[in-house]
């Protein structure tokens, strides 16, 4: 209701926030009508200009934040308005929403670049970037949004552009096959969160965060659990977790940018932004909180089983990154939201370049995505080979490098919460990762030659490519460092509290002894130290042998080969069980519904085919109705005035 | 003084005679002639409901204005049609223009 409270200095980026999604929106609109005509591979340009501007402002914004503009709400105009519920059209500013803007934006910006060369190729190059800009539209208002409702817009909106570009090569059945159930699947997600949202109005009168987060004390404690179990239904979908999470790896249908952007850096971590926003409920409602612990570990390790098996380099990325989300919320359950943001901004860093790379060795080898067809690539591509390795050791948690700083929290922040089965299972999650890193970097880039002509016609990407490969690598290397230092009081922390401050419940934050940290962080650096080593043993020096260990495991390895089974479950249990059911539902729809519909119009029909007998054209007919009538008149009237009908 | 009654009378064998000549005739002229008797037998009955109120009510007279008023544009109206049809098609006769049958 306020525009502005408490502009403590000047904030003239803030009161210009809305230029930031204007720009896609922008460019969006420009290549959509022009692009496939007039402006061909212009379209590329276009775009990452646009975001490249979203992403000088959001740094703006960012600063002003910094200089102690900690709470801003930006209205741009009212939007829906019934006595006393208001729903505007407005940002809401603050460390968590600047820090989000700035790795979407940021990010996009490289990928976009990245994507000018990767696609170069492609015809469909205008509705690529179209679609794009699009998606970080949507992306923008979602984390802008000061409301479970505009978020909620934001939410479908890079759900549809999530749908579209999955479905990018819509000529190959795979990709809309993909499409679509990565839309499905959101779809059961959406379900939550509207039922989330729908109850926070019932129980608040409001969906405005500022307001529903000051009035939690009036919600009982079974409301509050309704609304956070609906929302983190809605998160799971999103963010591909247990049990939602098999969209993700499908997904990588895609063309490899968009998996970069929208399936590791950005939509995915829309879930992980959505509990977090909502700190303030999920705070109050503790066995909420257990089960996102337990579900983001499950998942954790869950999806970092799979990708160990896996051939294709891209799926060993998404399975990755379901685990990766899997710790988020595990942060984010065991109470510590500012870590699950933080391991989300290292995440998109060093995912996003772990994709990039991915595309840039599949660009070299003529779309071959297969591991077992690479190695020996590090020769042929030395840009990619040296900025993936830093990603994969961010993976892997070693320091210094980002991904060590943020994990190292997550897994600490379950140790001193007490939750040490968590703990356990993050542990191991963390040897697997740093193996299934190891593996995958090893198979692509070292050893020998397997595919000999593809080898040969293997080349570097060119420069538009891996700019934006060392760039990412720059904030790979640095990020982690620079903000998360020391651990558990680093800046990013200092920063982030105003956002995520549960009211009333301040103050009694015990930082842990400094030998526990040490304890711990030297526990998940050897965790991952071991991972690699098992790795390297394994594929360097076969002791013991890969194929030797998988014969082996037997049983066990076919069940991770077709990953637990799930979509087979899926598919033979749910899918045809609701099929059956929507045939039931069809049948009545044509001949009940559909009946009724076509029966009044064929009764209209037939009365009109009878009344139109009566339009005979001859004059004399319509002459004798009119005396007809008037005679009947005059009886009626008669019999009226006789009497007749009142006795 | 003649009684109402014989004003009446008229009145209403007019207004029949007009009736049976639009139901029977298909010339289309006669038609209206009739159609015009039957407005006259109306004018009749008008005026002398008019003049038995006598001073007190003169708006039957005023009404029967308005109808001369109406006829002479339905005359028109009804002429310039027939006048079209005719060149249209050389014929009068309504039961020959039978074309806008449902």
């Amino acid at each position: 209701m306020t525009p502005a409270t408490e502009v403590a200095t000047s904030a003239t980026f803030i009161q210009l926030v809305w230029l930031i999604p204007a720009f896609p929106l922008a460019a969006f609109l420009i290549n959509g009508l022009f692009g496939k005509r007039w402006l061909g591979h212009a379209t590329g340009w276009i775009a990452a200009a646009a975001v490249a501007a979203s992403a000088v402002l959001s740094i703006g914004v960012f600063l002003d934040v910094l200089r102690g503009n900690v709470h801003t709400t930006v209205t741009l105009y009212r939007w829906i308005g019934v006595g006393d519920f208001e729903v505007n059209i407005a940002a809401l500013v603050d460390p968590l929403s600047s820090v989000m803007l700035l790795v979407v934006t940021v990010v996009s910006t490289l990928i976009f670049v990245y994507s000018i060369g990767y696609m170069a190729h492609d015809h469909g190059f205008p509705r690529f970037f179209t679609w794009l800009s699009l998606f970080v539209f949507a992306m923008l208002i979602l984390v802008m949004a000061d409301n479970y409702l505009l978020m909620f817009v934001g939410w479908e909106g890079v759900g549809l552009c999530s749908y579209l570009l999955i479905g990018f090569w819509f000529e190959r059945p795979e990709p809309y096959v993909a499409a679509k159930k990565a839309f499905v699947m959101n779809r059961i997600g959406d379900w939550g969160y509207t039922i989330g949202m729908v109850t926070t109005f019932l129980v608040f009168g409001s969906m405005t965060f500022t307001e529903v987060f000051e009035h939690v004390d009036i919600a009982t404690q079974a409301n509050l659990l309704l609304i956070c179990l609906a929302f983190f239904v809605g998160a799971t979908g999103k963010s591909a977790q247990l049990p939602l999470y098999s969209w993700l790896p499908d997904a990588m249908e895609g063309p490899t940018p968009v998996s970069a952007l929208i399936h590791a850096a950005t939509m995915v971590t829309a879930g992980v932004y959505l509990v977090a926003r909502s700190t303030p409920l999920f705070a109050a409602a503790a066995p909420a909180l257990e089960v996102v612990a337990v579900v983001g570990a499950l998942t954790a390790i869950f999806a970092a089983t799979i990708a160990l098996v896996q051939f294709d380099i891209k799926r060993v990325m998404a399975y990755s990154t379901v685990s990766q989300l899997g710790y988020m919320f595990l942060a984010l359950g065991v109470g510590a939201p500012i870590a699950a943001v933080f391991h989300l901004a290292t995440h998109a860093f060093f995912k996003a370049l772990l994709f990039l790379g991915s595309g840039s060795v599949i660009h070299g080898m003529q779309g071959e995505q297969d591991m077992r067809k690479m190695g020996g690539l590090r020769r042929k591509m030395p840009v990619t080979y040296w900025t993936m390795l830093l990603a994969g050791g961010a993976l892997a948690a070693i320091p210094p490098l980002a991904g060590f700083w943020s994990k190292d929290e997550i897994v600490g922040a379950a140790w001193t919460s007490g939750h040490t089965a968590l703990w356990v299972v993050g542990i191991i999650t963390a040897i697997l990762t740093a193996f299934y890193v190891t593996r995958a970097m090893w198979m692509t880039f070292h050893g020998e030659p397997r595919d000999h002509h593809l080898y040969d016609h293997a080349h570097e990407s060119p420069a538009v490519m891996t700019l934006p490969l060392v760039a990412l690598a720059v904030g790979t290397v640095t990020l982690g460092a620079v903000v998360g230092f020391p651990p558990d009081a680093g800046f990013i922390h200092t920063f982030l509290t105003p956002s995520v401050e549960v009211h009333g419940a301040g103050g009694e934050h015990h930082a842990p002894e400094i030998a526990t940290i040490l304890a711990l962080a030297a526990v998940s650096v050897g965790a991952g130290i071991v991972g690699i080593l098992i790795g390297l043993s394994m594929y360097v020096r076969h002791r013991p042998d890969p194929s030797a260990v998988s014969r082996a495991a037997g049983p066990f390895y076919r069940v991770l080969v077709n990953k637990y089974y799930v979509d087979d479950l899926y598919d033979r249990r749910i899918v045809d069980l609701l099929r059956g059911a929507f045939g039931v539902m069809w049948a009545f729809d044509v001949h009940v519904i559909d009946g009724i519909a076509n029966g009044l119009g064929r009764l209209a029909a037939l009365g009109g085919g009878g009344a139109r007998r009566l339009q005979t054209g001859v004059v004399g007919n319509y002459a004798f109705m009119v005396v007809a009538g008037l005679f009947l008149l005059i009886v009626a009237y008669g019999g009226y005035a006789a009497g007749v009908f009142t006795r | 003084m003649i009684p109402l009654g014989a004003f009446i009378a008229v009145s209403a064998v007019l207004f029949f005679i007009g009736v049976a000549g639009v139901l029977v005739r298909r010339n289309a002229v006669v038609i209206l002639m009739c159609v015009e008797l039957m407005l006259n037998a109306t004018n009749l009955a008008l005026v002398a409901f008019s003049r038995k109120a006598g001073m007190i009510d003169e708006r039957g007279s005023v009404f029967v204005v308005f109808v001369f008023v109406v006829a002479a544009a339905e005359v028109a109206v009804g002429l310039a049609i027939v006048l079209s049809l005719y060149r249209n098609r050389p014929t009068v006769d309504v039961d020959e223009v039978h074309a806008m049958k449902g």
